[in-house]
């Protein structure tokens, strides 16, 4: 669909999009470039799985940008329409120059908007009328990824408000001999909150509390998916892969 | 006017006088430097690496034989500070990357220095030894036990002139105090306490004691859901004892009075300066997120570095900084592609002058600029192999953003985005400044007439 699909780097790309006259298609619009910023920052967010802690301010900030990207795809309605095209899974494959991205809000506003964003919104209300379950099926795509994207901090560090050490080696074993996917809120529920206060002093093993429950997710299967040609699954399949690999971490 | 040195930038003419490290194209990750730190009389200058070790250079005594030396900077120790560990729990990698290095002002023989990694503060001592005892009793010069059946005569040991050795010995350990990343460590004037602050708690020690610390700030909160910003960076009032600065990754500086609450995290003043929104794009917030922060040595200002700008505050004004200066603008249309490399979120030092009338930050292509707050003059200039001749003056270098390039000068898009200058130093009575090159310590002095 994109005429050029390939990833372009800002620093080449000015001058062979000013160049083409023909080619009013190969510059991506808003819309799209919007759409390669936000599959780069979730590709990022994955990638922050490594083997030493990954930078916290960075991820915050990429997460952010997320949040800032899903925030205004929703007040323009196209996040529900943006994912009919997508493939699914992110990847650097799809990613377009996102020259316009880098203009300031007043550049943009003096230049160039959309032509295919106001055709995306024709059809948008198109179905619409036609469809009023899509309506639902939007509104809680939207609402489910704010909560996942959330849940990556929770999950990441819940075992911090919550408390008994050994206790919670236990039920990570637990789980781990039970590998079932839903453990892992079990994992969580019955931990008392006490002794996290503590992860403020310093003594042996208080501090390092986090636990391991990277090692425990580590086996879980991926939550599966099931009609995956529905469009706020396909959005939730991207963000589920991202809270895995991101607990994991 | 003329305010003492360094104050009119055109007299001041900078001169390559060292460089250390090794020459080889390939650099091992372990020789990266990631910290440089001059003491509070600029006679020692320290240096951290990826690797976890310290070196310390000292200025050698000027000699009238060779005015034009200006006292050279030869290594004085090193030493192993940190090592790698491993998180069994999380089962993550500690990493043994200094990040920061602070002195503490001399108080005897000996020299003493924090140094931090991502989880662990040490104390290092490091000192002197120039002499030693000879003649023992109870064993012999090679220090093998003599038989005390075979001893008839005792004497005295006295002690013998040897050859300096330097030793660095660790005095404290303080450990387990942090979850997050330390990203900070400050010394307080009382010189009794010091800070360190990682993402989202900042702890007050003693010196003396490592098995506690004093959570003062907090900013974690209790539902991590509700996450958006973290701490960057901290330091405390240079003369204030009860006064500490911290920046966050929104851009805001919060000054904060311990002897209001035991925990600071009501701030007692807040600096932000208001977004411009002609200027509004998806990368407005992450180029506002302050990567350093400083007090000038007056204590009147503290400065501050986000990406693309370096800025003076004045204490005494909240809503916006007092002085802005753009380190490297023509970056600003190419944020998409230094958020792709990554780049966007590198962490540049600031430094002030000796006198506060100058500041230095580093940028990409091993360049450096330097802003003169009186003269409103600056400068860009380079830390390359290049331009390595002894006493060689410093060609001021330019960078070219659009249409025709003149000859001296370089295209945004040849800038080298590998080569960063993130950590610099100033001497702090002299014109003395050390800038961390990758794997290279560059020490430029001014040109002596």
């Amino acid at each position: 669909v994109f005429v050029r699909g390939l990833k372009r780097k800002c620093f080449d790309g000015e001058e062979d999009i000013e160049g083409t006259l023909a080619g009013i298609k190969a510059i991506p619009s808003y819309t799209l470039q919007r759409q390669s910023l936000l599959d780069m920052s979730l590709v990022k967010l994955q990638l922050c799985h490594m083997l030493v802690e990954p930078n916290l301010c960075r991820s915050v900030l990429i997460a952010n940008t997320v949040r800032q990207i899903q925030e205004e795809m929703t007040q323009d309605g196209t996040w529900q329409m943006i994912n009919t095209q997508s493939t699914g899974q992110a990847s650097l494959d799809r990613l377009v120059s996102t020259d316009i991205l880098c203009r300031s809000s007043r550049d943009q506003a003096e230049g160039k908007h959309v032509p295919a964003y106001g055709t995306f919104n024709k059809d948008f209300e198109g179905d619409q009328a036609q469809d009023g379950s899509e309506t639902m099926a939007t509104a809680s795509s939207v609402q489910t990824p704010r909560n996942l994207q959330s849940n990556v901090w929770e999950m990441e560090n819940a075992q911090e408000n919550k408390g008994n050490f050994q206790k919670s080696l236990d039920q990570i074993f637990e789980t781990l001999e039970n590998k079932s996917p839903n453990s892992v809120e079990d994992l969580f529920s019955e931990v008392d909150n006490s002794y996290y206060d503590l992860d403020t002093m310093l003594t042996g093993m208080m501090s390092n509390t986090k636990m391991g429950h990277c090692d425990s997710l580590e086996t879980f299967s991926s939550p599966t998916n099931t009609a995956s040609n529905s469009n706020c699954k396909s959005d939730l399949n991207d963000l589920d892969h991202i809270v895995e690999i991101l607990v994991e971490s | 006017f003329l305010a003492g040195f360094g104050s009119l930038m055109q007299d001041v003419l900078w001169c390559f006088s060292q460089v250390k490290g090794t020459i080889d194209t390939g650099v091992t990750e372990s020789d990266i430097i990631s910290t440089v730190e001059f003491n509070h009389t600029g006679e020692l200058l320290a240096t951290g690496d990826k690797g976890g070790r310290v070196v310390i250079f000292q200025r050698e005594q000027e000699s009238k034989n060779q005015p034009h030396r200006r006292g050279e900077y030869n290594v004085y120790s090193t030493f192993q500070s940190h090592e790698p560990e491993f998180d069994y729990l999380k089962s993550l990698e500690i990493e043994e990357k200094i990040n920061k290095i602070r002195w503490l002002p001399q108080q005897n023989a000996a020299y003493f220095l924090l140094s931090t990694n991502d989880k662990t503060v040490k104390l290092w001592k490091v000192s002197e030894r120039d002499k030693r005892p000879e003649g023992y009793n109870l064993k012999d010069e090679d220090g093998r036990l003599r038989d005390p059946s075979m001893i008839t005569v005792l004497r005295v040991p006295v002690l013998r002139p040897m050859d300096l050795m330097v030793e660095a010995t660790p005095r404290r350990v303080f450990a387990n105090a942090h979850t997050y990343h330390i990203n900070s460590i400050s010394v307080n004037s009382d010189y009794e306490t010091y800070m360190s602050a990682d993402d989202l708690r900042i702890n007050l020690w003693n010196f003396e004691i490592t098995n506690q610390s004093f959570n003062i700030v907090d900013i974690k909160p209790a539902n991590m859901e509700e996450l958006t910003e973290v701490i960057t960076a901290a330091e405390f009032h240079p003369h204030h004892c009860n006064t500490f600065v911290y920046s966050s990754s929104k851009g805001t500086i919060r000054l904060c009075d311990m002897r209001t609450a035991a925990l600071c995290d009501r701030h007692a003043k807040f600096f932000e300066e208001p977004e411009d929104p002609s200027n509004r794009s998806f990368f407005s917030e992450i180029i506002s997120s302050i990567s350093d922060v400083k007090f000038s040595h007056s204590g009147r200002y503290i400065m501050t570095r986000d990406y693309l700008t370096v800025k003076v505050w004045d204490l005494n004004m909240e809503n916006r900084p007092i002085e802005t200066y753009q380190v490297h603008d023509y970056l600003r249309s190419k944020l998409c592609s230094l958020y792709e490399n990554d780049c966007i979120f590198d962490k540049f030092e600031c430094v002030w002058n000796g006198s506060d009338s100058v500041i230095m930050t580093g940028s990409y292509n091993n360049f450096f600029r330097m802003f003169d707050r009186n003269t409103k003059r600056d400068v860009t200039l380079e830390a390359s192999r290049e331009n390595s001749k002894p006493r060689a003056i410093l060609k001021p270098r330019k960078v070219c953003v659009g249409g025709k390039r003149r000859k001296d000068e370089i295209s945004v898009d040849s800038l080298d985005f590998s080569k960063k200058i993130l950590h610099t130093a100033w001497h702090p009575s002299e014109n003395i400044i050390a800038v961390a090159a990758t794997n290279n310590l560059y020490i430029f002095q001014d040109k002596v007439n």
